[in-house]
Parts: C-alpha cells; sequence; structure tokens
C-alpha cells in the first residue's frame, strides 16, 4: 500500500504578493523558548518568509514563497523538534485577525479620546460657571465638544444602536435599548442647548458613557475569544481529518469538510474513526464507549455500521462514508438533539430580566416627570430638559457593566481550574444547580481503559510485558503501557523490543534470549477457554489481555475503565454540599451498580438509550429541578441539550462538546465542583451588581427628577457607579485566590 | 483669552496623534500575541556572538 500524502492545498491559503500561508496548531509548547527554537529553526529553511508563533494561542503562522518548500517538509522540521502540528482547515478558522475585537477596541479608542478632550472643554465650563466665563466663550466650548462628541456618538455608538434596533424589531428590550436611548436623548439634547446658547450641555456624559460601556463589551468579547480560540486548537488537535482512498488508488489525508458521501476512507488499528461509515472490507473490534457508553470491545464486520469518535481496535477497516442515515443511532441522536436545542435557548440572562424590569420604569419616570413639571406651571421646554436628564442620569451605565465585568473575572477563574465555558449566561444557570446527573463511561471514569489493580504482575513483568506493548497499537496493550508508565517511578523511557512482530488483530511477540514472549488476544497467547471463563465470571465488565513469559506461564490481565482517580472524593463533596447526585448510562447494569456503589450514588439507571436519558431529565426538569448534566457520549449529546446546564470533558465526542455549555480539560473531575462553587459565588456578586446600580438609581432619580441634576453630578455619578461594579467584581477573585477553599461553603436549602 | 485658539488646536491634535497612534498599532497587529511579547524581549538571538565577530548566522 502507498505511503499517505497529506492533501495539502486544503489547508494553504494563498496570501499576498503569490506568498503562500499556513496555519497550524503546535501541541508541545511548554515555555517562551519555545518560541525562539520553532522561529529561528523556520526561519533558516530557504523560502520561508515569515514564521510567527502566536504565544497566546499556541498557534503558528507560516508564509513562503511559491515552489520553495513543501509543507510536508516544515511539519517534519517542526516534528524534529519534538512539536506535533497539526494545520487549519482555512475554512474552520473563522476569523483569522478578530474582526470583530479589533472593531470594538476602535470604537473604544475613539470614544477614550472623546471624552478626554470634551471633559477637558466641560472641566473649563463648569468652573467657569462658577467664576467668570462670559456666554461667548462657553458657546465657542460647547459647539467644540458638539464637533468632537456627534461623530463620535455615531461611530462609537453603532454598536449599540444596531442591537438595539434588531431588539426592538423583534418586539424585545434588552439593555442596549435604554442605553441608546439614553445617549441619542444627551446628545440631542446637548446639541439643542448649545444652539440656543443654554448653560447645560451632557456631551461629557453621552460619551463617556459609550467609553464605560465599550469597556464592558470589550471584556465580554475577550472572554469569549480565549475560550473559543482554545476550542479550535482542540479541534484540531484531534485532527479532524480522515485518509480518503483516491480513484486511482494513493492515499490522500483530508479534512473532513472535505469528504463526501460515498468516499472511500481507510482507518488504521488504533486510530480513532473520524466519519460515519459502513465496512466495506475489514474485521474489527470496535470501542464504542465514547458512543454507547458501553465499554467492551464490539466486534464489527463487513456491513456493520460505525460511528465517528469510535475507536477501531484490531484490523485496518476501509470504510464507506454515509451520511446520518434514517434509524442509525446518529440520526435518532440528531433528531433528539434538534429538538432538545429548539427547547433551550429559553433562558432569559439575568441582565436582560434586569432591563426588562429597568426599561419601563425608567421611562415611566421620565414620563411622569414631564408631566408633573407641566402640571407645576413650568415650561414645555423646561419640562423636557428635565424629564431628559432624567433618562440621561439613569442611563444603565453600571447596568452595562455589573454582569460583564463578573462574567470576566469568573471565567478568569474558570481558566485558571481547566474549564472552558462556551456560553456567558453558562454561569448564571450553574449557579442554580441542585441536581448533577453524571455519564459514567468517559465521565466518571477514565476515556481510556486502565489495567486494573488486581493483575498479578510483577514490577519487572509489567515493565517486560510494556515494552512488547509498544509495538502494538490494540488499546488494550496501551493500556498495559500506561500502567507500566504509571509504576515507573524513575520515569526512564520505556524501549520498544527490537524483535517485535505483530499478528493483526491477535497480538505482538518476540524472541528475547531464553524463549518466546507474547501480549495479545487469550486465544494468540493459548490460554484454556477454562482459564478464560473463570476470569471473564471475575471481571465482567472488563476486557481480558494475555502476556505470555518466555517459561510458557501465561498471565491474564484483566483491563477495564476504571474511575477518575478523585472521582470519589468529589462526589461525596458534591452530596456533602446537599446536590442530588444520579448516574445514567448506556453501560450495562453490572458495571453501572459497581461504579455507583463505589462513589456512594444511590439513584442510578444501566442500560439507557439516549431518548430515555433525555426522557429522565425532562422529568426532573418537570419537577422543577435545575439539572446539571455532567457527560462525554454521543448518547449523551441530546441530555446535554436537554438539561439547564451541562458539562463535557476533554475527550468527549464532537457532537456533545458542541451541545454542552462547558468543558473541562485533564484527568480530574474536580472541575465540575470547582465550576459550581465559582458560579455560586459569581451569581452572588452579580447580584449584589445589579442591586448597586440599582441602589444608585434610586438615589439619583428623585435629585433628576426635582430638576438639580448638572452635567457635573451626570459625570460623576456614572463614573463613581461604574468604578463601584467594577471593583465589587474583582472581589470574586481576590476570594479565590486568598484560600483554597474559599467561604462559600453554602448547604442546597431544604 | 486668544491664547485658547492655539491651545485647544494644539490640545486636539496631541490627542488625536495618540488615537491615530493606537489605531495604527492595532492595525499593525501589535495586540495580537499579548503573552508572546513580553518574552521575545529577552530573546537576544539576534545579537552577534560576542567572542566570534563574524557572521555566520
Amino acid at each position: 500500500m502507498s505511503e499517505t500524502t497529506r492533501d495539502w492545498d486544503a489547508f494553504i491559503t494563498k496570501g499576498d504578493s503569490q506568498n503562500l500561508h499556513m496555519d497550524l496548531a503546535v501541541d508541545g509548547i511548554t515555555c517562551a523558548a519555545c518560541i525562539y527554537e520553532i522561529e529561528r529553526d523556520l526561519e533558516k529553511v530557504d523560502g520561508i518568509e515569515r514564521a510567527r508563533l502566536n504565544y497566546t494561542s499556541h498557534r503558528l503562522g507560516v508564509e513562503w514563497k511559491q515552489n520553495t518548500t513543501s509543507p510536508d517538509h516544515i511539519v517534519s522540521r517542526l516534528e524534529r523538534l519534538g512539536y506535533k502540528v497539526y494545520p487549519f482547515d482555512p475554512a474552520q478558522v473563522k476569523e483569522r485577525g478578530d474582526k470583530v475585537g479589533k472593531d470594538i477596541l476602535r470604537s473604544l479608542a475613539v470614544s477614550g479620546f472623546a471624552s478626554m478632550n470634551i471633559m477637558l472643554l466641560s472641566i473649563s465650563v463648569w468652573s467657569g460657571n462658577h467664576s467668570d466665563i462670559d456666554e461667548a466663550t462657553r458657546s465657542f466650548f460647547h459647539w467644540l465638544s458638539a464637533l468632537i462628541a456627534l461623530p463620535t456618538v455615531a461611530y462609537s455608538g453603532r454598536i449599540f444602536f444596531k442591537s438595539a434596533y434588531r431588539a426592538i424589531r423583534q418586539r424585545n428590550l434588552n439593555m442596549d435599548v435604554p442605553i441608546s436611548i439614553g445617549v441619542l436623548l444627551a446628545t440631542a439634547l446637548s446639541l439643542v442647548q448649545t444652539i440656543f446658547h443654554a448653560k447645560h450641555a451632557y456631551f461629557d456624559s453621552a460619551v463617556m458613557l459609550l467609553f464605560f460601556l465599550l469597556a464592558g463589551r470589550y471584556f465580554d468579547h475577550m472572554m469569549r475569544r480565549k475560550t473559543r480560540s482554545f476550542a479550535e486548537n482542540l479541534a484540531v488537535l484531534k485532527a479532524e481529518s480522515a485518509t480518503k482512498i483516491q480513484p486511482d488508488g494513493s492515499l490522500l489525508d483530508v479534512p473532513l469538510s472535505k469528504l463526501q458521501e460515498g468516499d472511500l476512507v481507510i482507518v488504521r488499528p488504533g486510530e480513532r474513526i473520524s466519519v460515519d461509515g459502513l465496512i466495506v472490507e475489514g474485521v474489527s473490534s470496535v470501542d464504542q464507549s465514547l458512543v454507547t457508553g458501553e465499554t467492551k470491545l464490539h466486534e464489527v464486520s463487513v456491513g456493520s455500521p460505525v460511528y465517528a469518535g469510535t475507536m477501531n481496535a484490531q484490523g485496518q477497516l476501509t470504510l464507506e462514508v454515509i451520511k446520518a442515515a434514517q434509524n442509525t443511532l446518529l440520526d435518532q441522536v440528531n433528531k433528539l438533539l434538534e429538538t432538545a436545542m429548539e427547547a433551550r435557548g429559553k433562558y432569559v440572562q439575568i441582565a436582560d430580566k434586569a432591563s426588562q424590569l429597568y426599561a419601563p420604569l425608567v421611562h415611566t419616570a421620565a414620563l411622569l416627570t414631564l408631566i408633573g413639571w407641566l402640571i407645576f406651571g413650568a415650561g414645555w421646554q423646561h419640562a423636557i430638559i428635565i424629564a431628559i436628564s432624567v433618562l440621561i442620569i439613569t442611563c444603565p451605565c453600571a447596568l452595562g457593566l455589573a454582569i460583564p465585568a463578573v462574567q470576566v473575572v469568573a471565567s478568569g477563574l474558570f481558566f485558571d481550574r481547566k474549564i472552558l465555558l462556551n456560553s456567558g449566561d453558562a454561569i448564571e444557570r450553574l449557579a442554580k444547580v441542585d441536581t448533577i446527573v453524571f455519564d459514567k463511561t468517559g465521565t466518571l471514569t477514565t476515556p481510556d481503559p486502565q489495567l486494573l489493580q488486581e493483575h498479578g504482575l510483577s514490577q519487572q513483568q509489567l515493565i517486560e510485558a510494556a515494552r512488547l506493548g509498544l509495538s502494538s497499537s490494540h488499546p488494550l496493550s496501551k493500556a498495559i503501557v500506561r500502567a507500566a508508565y504509571k509504576l515507573n517511578i524513575n520515569n526512564t523511557e520505556l524501549t520498544p523490543l527490537k524483535q517485535a512482530s505483530e499478528t493483526a488483530g491477535q497480538g505482538v511477540a518476540a524472541n528475547v534470549g531464553e524463549g518466546e514472549i507474547r501480549l495479545g488476544s487469550p486465544k494468540f497467547c493459548g490460554v484454556k477457554s477454562k482459564d478464560l471463563a473463570k476470569i471473564e465470571s471475575k471481571y465482567p465488565e472488563a476486557s481480558i489481555i494475555a502476556y505470555k513469559q518466555a517459561n510458557g506461564t501465561i498471565h491474564l490481565l484483566p483491563v477495564a475503565q476504571s474511575l477518575r482517580s478523585d472521582a470519589q472524593t468529589q462526589v461525596s463533596r458534591l452530596l456533602k454540599r446537599g446536590y442530588d447526585v444520579q448516574l445514567l448510562s448506556g453501560d450495562r447494569a453490572s458495571a453501572v451498580e459497581k461504579a455507583a456503589k463505589e462513589l456512594a450514588i444511590e439513584s442510578y439507571y444501566a442500560q439507557l438509550q439516549p431518548q430515555e436519558k433525555i426522557a429522565y431529565i425532562e422529568k426532573l426538569r418537570g419537577k422543577g429541578k435545575n439539572v446539571l448534566m455532567v457527560g462525554d457520549g454521543l448518547n449523551d449529546a441530546p441530555a446535554l441539550a436537554a438539561a439547564n446546564v451541562s458539562i463535557s470533558p476533554v475527550s468527549a465526542v464532537h457532537l456533545s462538546q458542541a451541545a454542552a455549555d462547558a468543558i473541562f480539560l485533564g484527568e480530574p473531575i474536580a472541575p465540575v465542583f470547582d465550576a459550581l462553587n465559582i458560579s455560586r459565588r459569581a451569581h452572588t456578586i452579580m447580584q449584589q451588581n445589579l442591586w448597586l446600580s440599582g441602589v444608585y438609581n434610586l438615589l439619583s432619580v428623585p435629585v433628576a427628577v426635582a430638576g438639580y441634576v448638572t452635567p457635573l453630578l451626570a459625570a460623576l455619578a456614572m463614573s463613581g457607579s461604574s468604578v463601584v461594579v467594577t471593583l465589587n467584581a474583582l472581589r470574586l477573585r481576590l476570594s479565590f485566590l486568598s484560600a483554597s477553599e474559599p467561604d462559600t461553603t453554602y448547604k442546597l436549602g431544604k | 483669552m486668544e491664547i485658547l485658539v492655539y491651545l485647544i488646536p494644539t490640545a486636539l491634535v496631541l490627542g488625536g496623534a495618540g488615537l491615530a497612534a493606537f489605531l495604527w498599532s492595532l492595525k499593525s497587529g501589535q495586540y495580537d500575541d499579548i503573552e508572546g511579547a513580553k518574552w521575545r524581549i529577552l530573546d537576544d538571538g539576534d545579537l552577534q556572538d560576542e567572542n566570534t565577530n563574524n557572521n555566520n548566522s
């Protein structure tokens, strides 16, 4: 069979001046010195014009002259340095330059410039009003302010105006509606005042308001972007590509987006299957734990369907790519997911809830002020000015910062604890959780199978078996290798045995001086069926691999998915907090029962279909519970979407990760507890912030209604309240910095 | 008060220069990698080797 070549054309984009450009995700960057090492090394290559590593996002952009070097050469150079690199599919890198972020930042800069200059003029006017400013000078200053403010409001305010317009057209009220009204009215009023040479103009308030709000918007954007770019890297590191058989028989590595129904794809033993397909050639067993939650290997042969996310354990397979055909598991999951997604998304964010309450209240207050002043005999013009000043001073500046500031701080804390948020409002929903539903396989257990403790090998024997196992790609052999690495305290490398030869689908054998040693299926090592039956009944949920020593002794090694190292402590912590912890699994009853007993989880259900998981979660929600679903498999994806909020481990299948609100990295399951803990605290602070801005309005509105608001007062109140809510948000970080276990030892009520 | 004729344009031009500088730095991608920049200043690989004074890079 010919060598695989990668279809580089799919990953390369043509830059300017005939240079070719490629983006790579780099795995293995541990310190800053890697920057120099990689860039220096690549720049030595002839033809490479530019190599720039982004240390923040771990991405490398390479640009080279056409026909001078090849991507293969670049990749192999980097691999020689010890970095694994994966090309980005340009179709997947949605915004290379972060257009949205730059747009906000530009608006922020313009409004910052404008507010500083206008404030310079305003302060002169304010102090002049108390001393000897003459009308001509004041008017000149106001006109100058108008000159700066009008283009600024038009440019920097456009983000808010657009969003407000969209909301109104959909007959909705979001925070941007009162913001836009406030800013526009303040500007318009000031312009009128300027034209009539009046004493007060509010240009400074209008522009400063934009500045603070844009700062809040930018925080919000940065938080999302950090998570998203990380998630994109993860997707690429998972090598979302497949080996396609070309019509002429050659093999080509292509990104998934280039595959079509009916294409033939080769999957080698030990590879994860990246497409859904029907087997057209080959026999193998497949690890479906990511898809169905079942831990035992499944035998597959010509005609069997296999799913993306499963692991090909033994033989080489040729697949025909299929779309989610009717009545396959994937099709079923997709349908369920769609319905679940529709039902969701109705959560109203705390900020929008506040603005729905807030906007009508404030607008009514302004209207009443207008009527009131008219009744008490003020002139039309005077009454309108006062009514507008009520709107200006209540413009939700602090409200606009209150929530994003907390979200930014919280997501920073999440990030430190290896949790990536998919959606900003997940924090609010996590805070309300009272019931936690875990999936078993891959979530409470480690995603890869582990050699069970009771294997009966000496340290020396295990290391020898592992050295043999290095020559095999079978997942069970890999489990032996991992076990040896764990026990190998000196951290020395295991070296593969030189004479090892693998018999596909059976095992590896090698000749070592005193005889032959073998690692593989029990049959391969000549195990009697009686012995095999005995050990299988002892470990019903385990797969058995055999190891035959040179002297003929045969060891039967049980390999099964074991609980994550901290599963027990974490679940008991959650139970202690008063959460209702439940276990829903697609695995067999015996395996589920064993795990539940070990974790002291009282309510558990086994052999559930995806629709049964959904039904169960909906039943819980129907009872008024707030459900957190933690799961990883394809069969969990609909349940993840159906729950109030959901978390997936990073090893989860693509579909589940997309359906989950947050993803956690690493082996320990502690992030689940941390996420709940931080969210609760963050939610408290969000509410505090809303109260703070509420109190501010409560204090300022009477002053405004009475007609005593001056531009100075408006400016002070606005910046004051913004600073207060931002500082309060920072408190969240402080409380988690000082102690490992902060003072949030809450307990769920009742 | 004639001094204002000079002062105000000066203030605006200075502020505007700052704004322009920022917009330029943003456009030229100086904020794309905030983490890496602080490490790059420590990179002395572009200096010539102190012992040998020839260009053999």
